[in-house]
């Protein structure tokens, strides 16, 4: 990619692809070419298992404001949801 | 120039191919019918995939009379939609220079092998391939000119650099062998217009044939008429330059 900006978190997760629901385990999150998104560069995040093969993704493609938008919303509604003291977690990578 | 009383046809389909170290991959091969020799083209893919694009790049090519093989760079991330490979390949990074310039060597020998296809060969890309492209007129053998299209991340801070692109290709034009015709877009960011002039400053130092054109009202991939990058009057006046620098380069 021409920018070759790429993170990789290893998550915990579901998500839907084309062929269904399937275990997400990593989130690669890049500032580059979208697919889709009519930008030169965006926020992408794919919602992978690399163990099931490159089918085995969910893409979102955000604008920059758009993707710092929902780093707020994702913070806010955690926070919210602490406070309240509903969280429940799991650990990453851990028993399921 | 065709003439409306000419014979035309294409032949076009996927191959395999030697790759990098042996491998065998994949390829689009697209060649015209007819007598020959046609000119070989070696055409290049961008970061987000081998996609439907290139196949049409190939065609266009063997509608101009060039005998054109688009390799499948990431052939061994697996298969799937192009789209889901090159966001595969996308998380990792890229794939390594090495690797990248050996695939190009095998289809630079993949067209040699033929018998319809003339002394000539050049290689094309776009984005990142505009940068494999530069790569392989300098540090591979045997081409014979060179379009670079945009080619993002020529220029490379050290910073940039990684394992997989562990030099950054402007190093090389001391050993760029062939002319090269370059096309960009002055509101492209990768390229930015600054990081052309560097590329033009040292192709000029080092006394290489090359010619560049830049566009204005155009940023990154104007060729792509499936994206909004897309800009009409500059693509076509683009393709003009190409064609015309190849059979220069190619035919003549």
């Amino acid at each position: 990619m021409c920018t070759m900006i790429v993170h990789q978190a290893k998550i915990d997760g579901r998500g839907k692809g084309a062929n269904g629901w399937f275990k997400v385990e990593e989130a690669n999150v890049s500032y580059d070419h979208p697919y889709e998104l009519p930008l030169e560069h965006a926020l992408n995040i794919d919602f992978v298992n690399e163990a099931e093969g490159p089918g085995a993704r969910v893409a979102v493609e955000l604008s920059v404001e758009a993707a710092r938008k929902l780093v707020k919303t994702i913070e806010a509604v955690l926070a919210q949801a602490e406070s309240r003291g509903v969280l429940e977690d799991m650990p990453v990578g851990g028993p399921r | 120039m065709y003439q409306t009383n000419m014979y035309e046809g294409m032949l076009a389909e996927t191959v395999t191919m030697p790759g990098h170290k042996g491998d065998t991959i994949n390829a689009y091969y697209a060649r015209p019918l007819g007598a020959g020799p046609h000119p070989g083209m070696v055409v290049i893919h961008h970061a987000p995939g081998w996609d439907e694009w290139y196949r049409e790049c190939a065609r266009r090519f063997a509608h101009h009379g060039y005998a054109a093989i688009s390799p499948n760079l990431y052939f061994r991330d697996g298969h799937g939609t192009a789209e889901d490979i090159g966001a595969k390949v996308r998380a990792g990074g890229g794939v390594p220079d090495e690797q990248v310039l050996g695939d190009l060597d095998g289809a630079l020998r993949f067209l040699r092998s033929q018998p319809h296809v003339s002394k000539k060969v050049g290689v094309f890309g776009t984005c990142s391939g505009g940068r494999h492209g530069f790569l392989a007129a300098c540090r591979l053998k045997g081409f014979d000119a060179l379009v670079e299209c945009w080619g993002g991340r020529v220029v490379q801070s050290k910073e940039e650099l990684t394992p997989k692109q562990p030099v950054a290709p402007i190093d090389y034009t001391k050993d760029l062998s062939c002319p090269m015709i370059g096309l960009f877009g002055n509101d492209d960011k990768s390229p930015s217009p600054e990081q052309v002039n560097q590329h033009e400053a040292e192709l000029k130092k080092q006394g290489k044939n090359h010619e560049f054109h830049r566009y204005d009202g155009a940023g990154h991939g104007f060729f792509y008429y499936d994206r909004p990058a897309y800009r009409q009057e500059q693509a076509v006046d683009g393709w003009k330059k190409v064609f015309a620098f190849l059979e220069k380069n190619l035919k003549e």
